[in-house]
Formats: C-alpha cells, structure tokens, sequence
C-alpha cells in the first residue's frame, strides 16, 4: 500500500481511461464556470462598489438574449455530458459475453468469493488481468457494496437478489476492495485487496490454492442432497416426471400458471427454489416445498450454476415454455 | 429576551412593539405572534445546530489519523448518524423557514399574521416535541443506521433506539407540513392591497416553491416511517426479503421525499441571497420573473428525480438513465439563478456589508456544489463517485456552503429589524472570513478524497488518504470558530448593541417600512403596494441609510 499524498487515483482497468476521461472533461468545466462566476462578482463587486450613501443601482433592464443565452448553453453543455456519461455506464454495467463468472456474497462484514474454478477466498480476491470478469452478487443480511477505485466501478450487493459488477483488470498489482454502502459496525473494516495477476501467474496462484468442487460440481451434488432429482427428472430417467425438467431451462421464456412469462435468469430461478409458488409453471402442481432458510447463499449459486450447466437438446431448446408439460404428455 | 427593548423611540406610537408586549415566560411559550415563534424557533433550532456541530467535531477529530483511536467504531457510526439526522431534520429543513421565513412571510407581504397562528405554534410544539424524542433517542443509545435509515440494517440489524428516533422524524415531520399549509393560504389570501404575485418578493416565491415540497413531499416520509413501524411490529413483509418485501422499495420511498427536501433546505437560502443581492446593490434582481419561476420549477422538477441517489443499487439501467437526464434538467433553473443574481450587481451600487458578504459566499459555494452535482448525475461518473467522499464534500457545498452562508447572511441582514438592536460590523466581518476560509478547507479536499476512492462512513480508513482528512479537520476548527463568533456578538447585541434604525440598509421591501422591532400586528395601516419588488428608482425617498457604517 502506498501511503505518500495522492491527488489522483491509479486507474486499472479497461474503463477507468473512460471513467477519468469523462470525469476530467467535467472538472475541468465546472472550473470554468466557477471561476468565471467567482471573477464576475469579484470584478463587480470592486467596479461598483457603493459611492455615496444614497446612491442607488440603475434602472431594471431586461435582456431576454441572455437568459435564453444562460439557459440554453448550460442545457447542451449537460445533454452532452448526459449522452457521453450514458454510453460509459451502459459499459460499466453491460458485461461482454466471454466474461468468466465469478460469485461474491457480502456478509456482516466480510466478503466472500468464489472463482469459476471452485476456489474461495474471503475478503481478498485474485483475477488475471486481459480477462473480463463478471461477478454475480448477493448479500445475506444487510446492503453491502462492493467498489473497486482502481477499476472505477461499484456495485450494491442486496439481499434476496442478485446484481452483478464485471471488470477487465489491465495491469497487475494489489488494488483496494471497499464496502461502500454504509453496513453496520465494522463497514470501515469490511476491506479487502483485489490482486490482479498475470494470467500465468493467475495459474500458479490457482493450482496452489486448495482446490474446491467447482460450483457446478458441489451444484451437482447438492441437487441430489436436497432430492431435487426426485422431482426435476432426467429426460433419460423412464418414470414420469412430477416437475418441468430443467435441462435447457436457463434463459428460456417460461409461462406461467397464470399467464403471465419470464425468462428464466438467475433472479427467476433463485425464488423458484425460496418461494416456488410464487411463479407456478404452466401445466404442473405447486407440490415444490419451499427452501427458504434451508439453503445458504454459497449453496443457491452452485444450485444456479449447476442448473445452468445442463444444456437441453435442440429439441427442446426449441418447443419452448411448455416443452416438459409437452414431454409429460409423450410418456 | 424580553428585557432587552424597553422603548423603541422609532415606533410610532406609543413605543410598544412584539418584544415588549407581554413579559414572562407564559407570554412567550402561548404566544400567536409570528414574530415572537420566530424567535422560539430561533434558540431552539441553534441548540440543534450546535449539538449537530458537536457531532461533526467529533467526526473530524476522528477522522485525523487512519486509524479508528478516538471513538469506538459503534460509537463513531452513532456520531455521524446523529449528525446527520439533527443537521438535516432538526437544523437545515427549519432553519430557514421556520425562523427567517415565520418573522418575514408577513412582514412582506404586508400582512398582520400568518393565516393560522394557533397553528404555527402548534408547529412549534411538535417541533420541539419531536426534537425531545430524537434527543432521548440520542441519550439512551443513539442510533447507528445513518440519516437514511436504509433497510434491512435499520429494520432487522441496527443497534440503538431507531424508532425513537425514526418516531422524533416522524413527529417533526408535521410540523413541516404545518409551515408549508400556513405559508400557502398565507401567501395566497393575505397579500396587502396591491402586492400581485409579480410583486412579490422573491423571498415569498422561494418560501411558496418551499411550502409546496413540504406539503406534499414530508407525508411520505411520514407513511415510509409508518411501514417500517409495521414491519418491525407486525412482520409485515415490506423491506425485508425474507419476508417476501424489497429492500430497495426503502430506498425509492425515502428518496422521493429526502431528494426534494433538499430543496426545501436549498429554496429558502435561494430566496433570501435574491433579498441581499438586491438590497446590497439597491438594484431589481435581475430578470426577476425567471428566477420567480425558476423556484417553481426546481419544486415540480425535484420531485422527478429521486432515482440519481440509487444507480449503482441494482435498480434498472434505463430508469437510471430517465432519472440521469432529469436531474440535468433540474440543474438549469439553479444555473440561470446564478447567472441572474451575477448580473444585478452590474451597475449596481454595490455595499460590502456583512450581509453581502455572505450572498456572494453563497453564491461561489453553492455555484460549486451545483456543478458538481450535474458531474455525480452523469452516469458513469456516479458509479465510481456513489457512497464518497466526493458526494459528502458536494452535499455540504450545498447545504453547508449554501443553505448555512444564506442563513447567516440572513440573520445579519434582518438582526436589526428582528432584535431592534445593532450588532459589531467588525467581528461579523471577521466571521463572515472565517466561514468561507474555514469551509473551503474543511470540504474541498472531500472532493480529491472522493475521487480517490475514500467511501464515507468509514470510522478509519487507508493511511494515503491522511493528508488529505488533516486538511479538513483544519478546515473544521476556523469553520467552528466562524459560527461560534456570531453566537457571541449576536447574544452580546441583545443586551448591549445599540439601537436600530426602522430601514438601516436603505432597502426597500415593506418589512422596512415598519419600526425595528416591529410592533404586534406588524403595520400601524395596512401598507399599500404601489411599486414592483426592489423598485430603487420609484422608492428612493425611502432611503436615509448608511449601511453598516450606522451600524457600527
């Protein structure tokens, strides 16, 4: 850590350029306008400068060129800066799709992470730099928000619901992890690092790490634990399935018992398995128990990323929403 | 109080005036003068603002060395929250208003009363009510939820006595929207024969824009506190997810209120520097009827734009983008008044009086505090910016270096009609230094540590960014040696300054054409309106004043 004085932070990843660009673009305008505001009153503040005691300012005048002038100018000046801003938060928070999934649940006051390849680490987190990164989070109690200055972005990680944050680090080094949003007691000490590494480095750190299941894997098992199976059957399985079969499900439209559709993302299938009645697939019973309180964050994302690992048949893929009621009716 | 005038050889007749009709405690504390609630808003809403700088003295100090030494981490999360809740709650939203703008109302528009003065002590009570809940909150325990109470830590995790204090918000909560009744039908049915609405003062359009935030915007504060009473009492399944409630509904509810009290703090303060600039450059403010409308504006437009506090929250990229381009919007009636009050004093006759002092300090700092607020509304600044330090450096540029600089060029510009008293010119001028010096020091190194990546809240922090906080906890102490300063002179001049005159300034505006103190119902005959606002050329008979130079 560097503890000399600092003006400016160090940037770190593929958008901070933008982000200080855009930041630097408004700063120095804002200087303009304030000193030429601060120069104004100053300079007239001297020339006019009360002569006598009864003396009084000239007559009101009225200059609608220059407050049509004033409003407008300042108006374009901000649309501008709107639409550029824009474009730079659409980058921010619009992960590329080669970006490698990465998990985070904020905690009172710690942050837990896992890596794609099961790897977990508390508080810090290792990435290889040139790789986009896209973490999916959540929180367990209250909103926490993880911020990386070095990278200029942040995210609120909120419980009962997932956001996600992504990133391309750019050059390695040892770079600050905040809790930004305000948690309780110890969320000046709810810190960590973010060590980007090369990518072979990245290698040597992970094959150095005590090794997990990976999420799909601990997803795997936990699907039979929690006798998920019993219900959610293999298209292989002979006997009749007693629920939609999840092969192919991830990011499909699903109708519901009510007619109402959604895609089926990490949101939808994680109150699926807290709150099934919720949102009852068309065609099946709400015979799902409720898994609320029984299953911790950890084991929801390996349940997510196992779910989405199972890639259905064209076939399937294909019929659409109804395509397990459909197979039900086959058998 | 009430020893300090005897006999004010200035009022016409018979020399009785709101001061020294009734003597006694009972006078005071069942008095329907809005003169009189004024001065009762006044000590009590200073007992505030002291206890609220207590709080951010206690922050700064803190805040010298990286490491969390003087507080205990609890204890500093209490600090700031309480800091947070009194300046905002108990200081900032009255202030104006509810002292400033209870003794002028009247006097402006050349009324005897407010339309319901049973009721503007009733506010009174229910302000005090509510500020003796928050303060048993604070003594048995405070709170560590931050002044924005956000759900789940202040539903399901916080320490302390939330819904004490929630409950003195809550109560204090009416007594704004009591104001802002009386303010409306006030304005609307009391004007004096001949004051049209386009001659109204601008400080009457800020406090009417004012008072239409207050009315509609503080019952949903209210109903917000109200559900999570209900969900911390009944379970009911709100804010908490797990039971079924959205934590992030907290956020756009508290918002819809919190965002456009921030113009009920910034409004008043903009209607009083429309006062100075023109009475300091004896001169109409410039295009008078913009930046009238402009107040109104800021009120309807401010009400949009709630969701700018919530981009990095998880809510959805489009509505933050509605919301990012509607708070630019919001930005340009602010500017066009900047402009405005920039171009009065040209040609002006410019006085360099205490009170003038404080408008172009305003001015500069709140010019600042605009500015950076449209860069935090730009989207892809904001993300790296949200919960830094850089959004507490431009919250103060605009409640501290705006709404604070206006109060006081306020209470110095309207002291002598208030008190009939002088105060020392020199010393103001002196403090009047102090708290611009003393604020730019204190706030703009926020700016840099907020781009550094400094978050807010943090009870200790990464030891680079120490230089920087030494610099503000400097900047702290000349600012509270600023403010104590006035409190003494002011408390000094009740006793022993010397007499005012009815109109010192030489400004016009019918609060002028009274005596100093005014008498109890305000005007001997009801004044009539012949002339526009700030009309100099029309009114000059009117002036025989020296400027502080009497005053001294």
């Amino acid at each position: 850590m560097r503890s000399e004085l600092q003006f400016f932070p160090e940037g770190a990843s593929s958008l901070a350029g933008q982000v200080d660009a855009l930041y630097l673009v408004w700063a120095a305008v804002s200087v303009f306008f304030s000193l030429l505001i601060a120069a104004l009153l100053v300079f007239f503040f001297i020339k006019y400068k009360r002569r006598t005691e009864d003396e009084i300012g000239l007559e009101e005048r009225e200059a609608p060129l220059l407050e049509i002038a004033w409003s407008v100018i300042p108006l374009i000046i901000c649309l501008l800066m709107f639409v550029w801003g824009t474009r730079v938060f659409f980058d921010i928070y619009r992960p590329p799709s080669d970006a490698q999934e990465y998990f985070a649940v904020g905690k009172q006051w710690m942050w837990k992470f896992q890596h794609p390849e099961g790897v977990r680490e508390i508080n810090n987190l290792h990435v290889p730099v040139g790789q986009a990164i896209k973490v999916t989070m959540t929180s367990e109690d209250v909103i926490h928000s993880l911020y990386v200055p070095a990278f200029r972005t942040k995210q609120d990680a909120v419980p009962g619901r997932y956001t996600t944050l992504w990133f391309k680090a750019t050059k390695p080094g040892t770079y600050h992890l905040f809790c930004a949003e305000y948690c309780g007691t110890e969320h000046s000490r709810m810190i960590g690092q973010l060590i980007a590494l090369s990518p072979r480095d990245y290698e040597q750190w992970l094959s150095g790490s005590p090794a997990g299941k990976t999420p799909v894997a601990s997803g795997a098992q936990l699907f039979q634990t929690f006798a998920c199976d019993t219900c959610h059957r293999d298209a292989k399985d002979p006997r009749p399935p007693r629920a939609p079969q999840l092969a192919g499900l991830y990011g499909r439209d699903v109708t519901f018992a009510d007619g109402g559709t959604a895609k089926a993302d990490d949101t939808y299938l994680r109150e699926s398995i807290l709150n099934p009645a919720a949102k009852l697939v068309a065609g099946w019973q709400p015979i799902m128990p409720t898994f609320q309180g029984q299953v911790s964050e950890e084991q929801l994302a390996a349940l997510l990323a196992y779910i989405k690992s199972l890639q259905g048949s064209a076939e399937q893929a294909a019929a659409g929403g109804n395509a397990a009621a459909a197979d039900r009716g086959t058998l | 109080m009430s020893h300090a005038v005897s006999t004010d050889i200035h009022a016409p007749s018979g020399g009785t005036n709101y001061l020294n009709d009734g003597y006694g405690l009972r006078s005071w504390l069942l008095t329907k003068d809005h003169k009189r609630i004024a001065i009762l808003y006044l000590i009590s809403v200073t007992v505030f603002f002291f206890i609220g700088g207590i709080m951010a003295m206690l922050i700064r100090l803190e805040l010298l060395t990286p490491e969390g030494d003087l507080l205990q981490a609890d204890t500093y999360n209490r600090v700031f929250s309480m800091h947070g809740i009194t300046m905002v709650f108990f200081f900032l939203i009255p202030s104006i208003p509810a002292i400033l703008g209870n003794f002028l109302v009247p006097l402006m528009i050349g009324a005897k009363d407010l339309a319901f003065p049973r009721i503007n002590l009733l506010s009174w009570y229910l302000y005090i009510f509510g500020g003796a809940f928050t303060l048993w909150a604070m003594i048995h325990g405070g709170v560590d939820t931050g002044w924005t109470f956000y759900t789940p830590l202040s539903t399901q995790y916080a320490q302390g006595q939330v819904m004490m204090a929630a409950l003195g918000v809550f109560i204090a909560g009416f007594s704004s929207i009591l104001t802002g009744l009386n303010f409306i039908v006030t304005i609307h049915r009391m004007r004096a024969p001949g004051m049209t609405w386009f001659r109204m003062p601008l400080f009457i359009w800020s406090h009417y824009a004012t008072s239409l935030i207050m009315l509609l915007g503080t019952p949903v504060i209210a109903v917000t506190i109200l559900m999570v009473a209900a969900e911390r009492a009944l379970h009911l399944g709100l804010f908490d997810p797990r039971l079924g409630g959205d934590p992030v509904l907290f956020q756009h509810l508290f918002w819809f209120y919190s965002h456009p009290a921030v113009y009920i703090m910034v409004l008043p303060a903009m209607g009083v520097v429309s006062e100075l600039i023109a009475a300091f450059s004896r001169k109409p403010v410039f295009g008078y009827k913009i930046v009238a409308i402009a107040s109104i504006a800021i009120a309807v437009l401010g009400f949009l734009v709630w969701g700018h506090h919530m981009f990095v929250s998880g809510q959805s990229i489009y509505a933050s983008t509605v919301f990012s381009l509607l708070s630019m919007l919001v930005a340009i009636p602010s500017a066009v008044k900047v402009f405005n009050w920039t171009a009065t004093l040209y040609e002006g006759s410019v006085s360099w009086d205490t009170p003038m002092l404080y408008a172009l300090g305003f001015i500069g700092l709140f010019t600042i505090g605009g500015l950076t607020g449209v860069m935090i509304a730009t989207l892809g600044i904001d993300v790296h910016l949200h919960d830094t330090y850089f959004i507490v450096a431009h919250f103060h540029y605009v409640m501290v270096g705006g709404t604070i600089m206006a109060y006081m060029g306020g209470l110095h510009y309207w002291w002598p009609k208030i008190t009939g008293r002088k105060y020392r010119p020199f010393w103001a001028k002196i403090s009047a230094m102090l708290v611009f010096v003393g604020f730019n020091l204190t706030f703009f190194p926020q700016f840099l540590l907020g781009y550094l990546g400094m978050p807010r809240r943090y009870w200790s922090y990464a030891p680079e960014f120490q230089v920087l906080n030494v610099l503000s906890t400097a900047g702290a102490s000349i600012l509270a040696i600023g403010y104590l300063l006035p409190a003494i002179y002011f408390t000094w001049s009740m006793r022993y300054g010397e007499k005012a005159e009815d109109n010192p300034w030489g400004a016009v505006g019918l609060e002028w054409q009274t005596s100093s103190p005014p008498p109890t119902f305000n005007f001997h005959e009801t004044p009539i309106v012949t002339h526009d606002a700030y009309d100099y050329h029309h009114q000059r008979p009117t002036i025989a004043a020296k400027g502080e130079a009497a005053l001294g």
